[in-house]
């Protein structure tokens, strides 16, 4: 048997223990907070590093085509396949364009796009900064008197910010041509028609809010990756973590802010 | 054993550091450090790993801040200045870190030209290639120009990174372990660097090492760090002439016979 002794001290060891992650949650939490005040208070002032931000677009916008042109594709195709099951049930085949036009605009593009961003561009991003971290590159910019923070955080984050919404309307227009594809196919309905019955389902407010989601979503994968990357610990393995929790964190982060948004955007629209 | 520089200016200081002191949570890295930096001299502080050496250059060059004490670099009080009036004063100084620290994504032209395309923005593309000629020239690397950093050796990365401070003609060098992890003679090449980069570009360096080679050859002035503060102050032979177990077994380990 146990002594009351040992339980207590056990009890003050595991408090301890626990007192001390949620010291450790709220650190994070806080600096993250600095950081993203830090992103506003530089952003604004020069110098503006215009050369360095249109390279990160580059390599968050055209060197994400190839895979968000694919998955775009084949979720515009299987959406529509799975769609026509339940729609054919009750004869209703011709409601298939409205349905992908909604599904699509409203969550499927921003969603993914985001999603894809986040694996790719989010990792990337991380495992950049956490490499140039480890290996004093970023102290080296430092003491070449260049604010390594206004060029290498800045410059990315505003990249994925707006190539975030950028890819999401590239993607909207992919996976609507997937949808065709497999509409054209099996109801023999014409483009014309088509894209006709999609745009008349869409609405003003489900474009505009997806957009802005898609600025939150970008402005999450941009600030979760530098965060992660420049607080990188010492070390190879400090890299790989920084990257790895670079996507799982901003993923998790993506569906939470879509919760939110999903809540918000019921509002106006029943308002 | 290395001739000391006779330009040696005694009663120029560059840097001096007075009661410097610097902890980490709970643990006293630097614990009340004085240190004088001449004109024209290569002062060596010796220490083991993790005894706070490149806590002390990186609080010289204003990448980390001190707790306590006076740091004078070039006549600036690193505790009082910052932005623009620090920007300038570390383009004074040159940092050459343990890893070289190249920039991976650039090539060894945009990694020389990164420094000058940033801070001397009245240059033009003939003045800035000549420049980058000029330091690639002096590390004995010329032919490196097109290539990326992860091409090069470990010693000829230390170059570079050496040849991209000296762009600036910085009038303080900064070399953190400049031999860690190359072979001897890579070393011996990088200590004889070392001294050239000294007469030829008139600098004023600190060199922080474990090496005693490299410590021995190109030190005019050695200083030892232990547990925070520096214990001894001399030249090489100077310095470990003595009982002290601490010492003796630094300068043993070193040189195992
Ligand atoms: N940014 C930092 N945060 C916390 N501890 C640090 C930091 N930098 C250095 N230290 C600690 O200070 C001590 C001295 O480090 P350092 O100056 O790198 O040693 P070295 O003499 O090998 O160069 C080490 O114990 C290290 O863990
Ligand atoms: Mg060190």
């Amino acid at each position: 048997m146990r002594s009351k002794n040992e339980n207590a001290g056990e009890t003050r060891v595991r408090k301890y223990i626990i007192s001390k992650r949620i010291d450790a949650v709220f650190t994070t939490l806080a600096d993250i907070h600095f950081f993203i005040v830090r992103f506003f208070r530089e952003v604004f002032f020069p110098p503006y590093e215009f050369k360095e931000i249109v390279r990160q677009c580059y390599e968050v916008g055209v060197k994400s085509l190839p895979l968000i042109s694919l998955t775009g594709f084949i979720i515009g195709i299987v959406f529509t396949n799975q769609s026509r099951v339940s729609l054919a049930e009750f004869g209703a085949t011709s409601w298939l364009p409205a349905l992908i036009s909604i599904a699509i605009v409203r969550a499927l593009a921003p969603l993914v796009t985001a999603l894809i961003a986040a694996g790719r561009v989010g990792s990337s991003i991380g495992a950049e900064l956490g490499s140039m971290k480890v290996t004093e590159q970023i102290d080296a910019m430092e003491v070449s008197a260049t604010n390594p923070f206004k060029f290498l955080v800045v410059t990315r984050v505003l990249a994925t910010t707006f190539m975030t919404p950028a890819l999401m309307m590239y993607v909207v227009f992919v996976a609507l041509m997937g949808g065709y594809f497999n509409v054209h196919k099996n109801e023999l309905t014409s483009f014309t028609a088509y894209f006709v019955q999609v745009f008349n389902a869409i609405t003003f407010l489900d474009i505009f809010s997806s957009i802005i989601k898609s600025f939150v979503f970008g402005f999450t994968i941009g600030i979760v990756g530098c965060y992660k990357g420049y607080n990188s610990s010492k070390g190879t393995e400090g890299v790989g973590k920084a990257a790895n929790s670079s996507v799982v964190t901003a993923m998790f982060l993506v569906f939470i802010e879509e919760l939110l948004a999903l809540q918000i955007i019921h509002a106006i629209r029943f308002a | 054993m290395k001739k000391v520089n006779p330009n040696i200016d005694k009663n120029n200081k560059v840097i001096s550091l007075n009661g410097l002191k610097k902890s980490f949570d709970d643990f006293d890295v630097l614990r009340g450090v004085d240190l004088n930096l001449y004109q024209g001299e290569n002062l060596v502080v010796l220490g083991r790993s993790g005894t706070g050496k490149s806590v002390l250059i990186k609080i010289i060059s204003g990448l980390l801040k001190a707790d306590e004490g006076v740091v004078n670099v070039l006549g600036s009080n690193m505790n009082r200045i910052a932005g623009r009036e620090l920007d300038r004063l570390r383009l004074k100084i040159g940092f050459s870190f343990q890893n070289s620290a190249l920039y991976d994504s650039m090539t060894i032209r945009e990694n020389l030209e990164f420094p000058l395309v940033r801070n001397r923005k009245e240059l033009g593309r003939k003045e800035i290639d000549n420049l980058v000629e000029v330091v690639l020239e002096a590390v004995g690397l010329s032919q490196t120009i097109n290539q990326m950093p992860s091409e090069l050796s470990g010693g000829q990365r230390k170059r570079i990174g050496i040849a991209r401070t000296l762009i600036l003609r910085p009038e303080i060098m900064l070399y953190d372990e400049p031999t860690a992890g190359l072979d001897p003679i890579t070393s011996i090449e990088i200590n004889n660097l070392i001294n050239e980069v000294q007469t030829r570009f008139n600098t004023s360096s600190i060199i922080i090492t474990h090496d005693l080679t490299c410590a021995r050859d190109t030190g005019d002035r050695v200083v030892m760090l232990l547990d925070g503060q520096f214990q001894r102050e001399g030249t090489f032979e100077e310095v470990f002439n003595t009982d002290d177990e601490r010492v003796k077994s630094f300068y043993n380990y070193n040189f195992i016979k």
